[in-house]
């Protein structure tokens, strides 16, 4: 791999991790209302306290945060603070930092995104790739329409058909949430099956919309496969169909999928973000929901900055390792 | 060059009599040719008429908090029901429905314009204005725009109006539209007839307006169904996490005020099934109506399927 390429998509990495963080830091300086004015006014108003001292106590946390410095110092320590992973305190639950929150949440979000994308791109891959294949049943063909119809649809959409249908007309799964309230988190089987049973629905959800796009992508590159010389070959050698379909058509039609995973990366974690929303998950979407329902811009911010960089890292990632899955692959000067 | 086949496409390979065909038996024709384009172009229409009819049926007014009992199941009185302000949904679906539509033909149409001069000017001129552009478009589309849209949004959550919705989706949607246009104008720069205008003298804005955009129409008319789809999508997106308009019941918004009350758990489901049942419609009419569009602007599809 060239070195030009390797820095110029380093250089990527770093100016989306900029500008994420710069947006970041300006937008709420731009916007009409001061957080920390609005929110102690907001608890002393709870508090049924006279608002006399309000203004000494907003002095007293701007000085705090440093909001009482000049812009450009409050940019250059911003910028030092985010790249430490250091987002500040959250507003609505004050003596909570940002990044534990996010932190304690993450977990859950990675492990019900990668499980559910793992299943919708292998379904959706082998869907779509029956469906392009002569020697098929024709039930895969007429698959395909329904799995472009759901993959038009919002996510969030239908996990709320789902919940209502299947957990509140039929409740087979549980409402929401990630666990049993009535259950301790544990490293042990009931634990690990009950929130296994959680995940199904928001998973399921993910799963379905996700699928006719990976379908859609994999019939595309099949119908070019199969037109292929050495397919053609491999079918006059009189190679059993199986495996001229695996090691044929499906490893070469398979390739362009990697690089459509990188770039739907985004939909899918945003989509999934809402997902979490309904099902009361306990992961970065619902802790996103819960913190602009409090407008408590700090976890805003800092839950939109760790997004960013892990679908920056992932995409990252899969540039870099994508010569090494396909060999026809060289950076030169595109 | 001159585009005879944009509207009317001389079937001649369709049928053997094509030359007998009066144009509307053409367009007949052609239409049975391309029944995605009549589908989704029926959907959408259909969406605009409950928009454009609604009111004569009901008063818009009912779709105020207050105006009717609260949460009713669907009646003679309420055929969709109420919700827990006291809404009529009824109403709810014939003024919110027309607000999302009309945030989606704005930022679509916004994003479009700015992506097209972006285009042109990015993929005719290049050198360093093509490299800056296109880094700054290649870059911040690797960043879902969702969360962008979030950022935005929280910091000026109570002042959000539909026209303000627009706008901000709008400066997001130009994105897609820049890339595609460019790398189109890319393919067109250097054929014949655009040298033959650029030995003739003709100025580069003349030849972008005669000889290039006329050309290009088909295809940015595909383009703008497929901003339009993507600025409804976001503004749903951002509505259900109630970063939408708050006094207004556009769709996205209808869906958050019933997940917030919990109609779903609560078996409310007329209060959150047809605003999700014409998101659907809405989705479904953009995707049949830009894959039509894609059968006119890429005539290189039609024999393939």
């Amino acid at each position: 791999m060239p070195i030009g390429y390797l820095v110029r998509r380093v250089m990527q990495f770093f100016i989306v991790l900029w500008g994420a963080a710069t947006l970041n830091f300006f937008l709420p300086r731009l916007a009409p209302g001061n957080p920390v004015r609005d929110r102690l006014l907001s608890q002393a108003s709870q508090g049924g306290l006279l608002q006399s001292g309000v203004e000494e106590m907003v002095r007293a946390y701007n000085a705090e945060f440093g909001l009482d410095k000049p812009l450009w110092v409050q940019y250059g320590r911003y910028l030092y603070h985010v790249f430490q992973l250091d987002f500040g305190f959250s507003i609505a639950n004050y003596p909570a930092k940002v990044l534990p929150m996010i932190t304690a949440a993450l977990p859950w979000t990675i492990g019900l995104l990668v499980v559910s994308s793992c299943w919708a791109f292998v379904i959706g891959t082998l869907l779509g790739a029956l469906a392009a294949w002569p020697r098929a049943p024709r039930f895969f063909r007429y698959l395909i329409g329904p799995a472009m119809a759901l993959s038009a649809i919002p996510y969030y959409m239908l996990s709320i058909v789902l919940v209502y249908l299947f957990a509140v007309t039929w409740p087979i799964f549980p409402l929401s949430r990630g666990y049993s309230i009535s259950r301790l988190p544990g490293f042990n089987l009931p634990f690990i099956l009950d929130v296994l049973r959680h995940a199904i629905l928001p998973g399921f959800s993910i799963v379905l919309a996700a699928l006719g796009f990976w379908a859609l992508g994999m019939r595309g590159m099949m119908v070019t496969t199969r037109g292929e010389d050495y397919v053609t070959f491999a079918e006059a050698k009189g190679l059993r169909d199986r495996r001229i379909f695996f090691s044929y058509g499906l490893r070469n039609a398979i390739l362009p999928q990697m690089t459509a995973f990188a770039i739907s990366l985004g939909t899918v974690v945003s989509g999934s973000v809402i997902v979490e929303a309904i099902f009361a998950y306990p992961g970065i979407g619902t802790l996103l929901l819960r913190a602009i329902s409090a407008s408590d811009y700090f976890l805003i911010y800092g839950i939109v900055f760790m997004i960013v960089l892990s679908i920056a890292l992932a995409t990252l990632a899969i540039d870099l390792l994508y010569p090494f899955l396909d060999p026809r692959i060289s950076y030169r000067k595109a | 060059m001159a585009n005879t086949s944009v509207n009317f496409p001389t079937p001649t390979l369709a049928s053997p009599h094509a030359r007998d065909r009066t144009a509307p038996q053409a367009l007949l024709a052609y239409c049975r040719r391309n029944p995605q384009l009549v589908i989704g172009a029926a959907m959408l229409l259909g969406l605009v008429l409950v928009g454009v009819l609604g009111p004569f049926f009901v008063d818009p007014k009912q779709a105020q908090p207050l105006s009717a009992p609260t949460a009713q199941p669907p009646s003679r009185q309420y055929p969709l029901g109420t919700d827990d302000y006291g809404r009529n949904l009824l109403a709810v679906m014939v003024t919110g429905l027309p607000l999302t539509l009309r945030i989606g033909f704005l930022a679509g149409a916004l994003g479009l314009l700015v992506g097209t001069f972006l285009g042109f000017v990015s993929g005719y001129l290049g050198g360093p204005v093509d490299a800056v552009i296109r880094t700054l478009v290649d870059t911040s589309l690797t960043v879902p725009g969702l969360l962008i849209l979030i950022t935005i949004a929280a910091s000026i959550k109570g002042f959000i109006s539909v026209n303000i919705m627009a706008l901000l989706i709008a400066s997001l949607a130009w994105r897609q539209p820049s890339r595609t246009v460019r790398a189109q104008v890319l393919t067109l720069r250097d054929r014949g007839y655009v040298q033959v205008a650029r030995r003739s003298g003709l100025s580069t804005p003349e030849i972008i307006v005669k000889e290039l955009l006329p050309n290009l129409l088909p295809f940015l008319a595909a383009s703008f169904v497929g901003a339009v789809s993507y600025a409804i999508l976001a503004s749903i997106g951002l509505e259900a996490l109630g970063l939408g308009p708050q006094n207004d019941p556009t769709l996205g918004m209808t869906v958050y005020w019933a997940i917030s009350f919990s109609a779903p758990l609560r078996g409310l489901w007329w209060w959150w099934l047809p605003p999700i049942v014409a998101v659907v419609i809405l989705i479904l009419g953009l995707l049949l109506l830009t894959m039509g569009l894609d059968e006119i602007a890429n005539p290189r599809l039609r024999r393939a399927a």
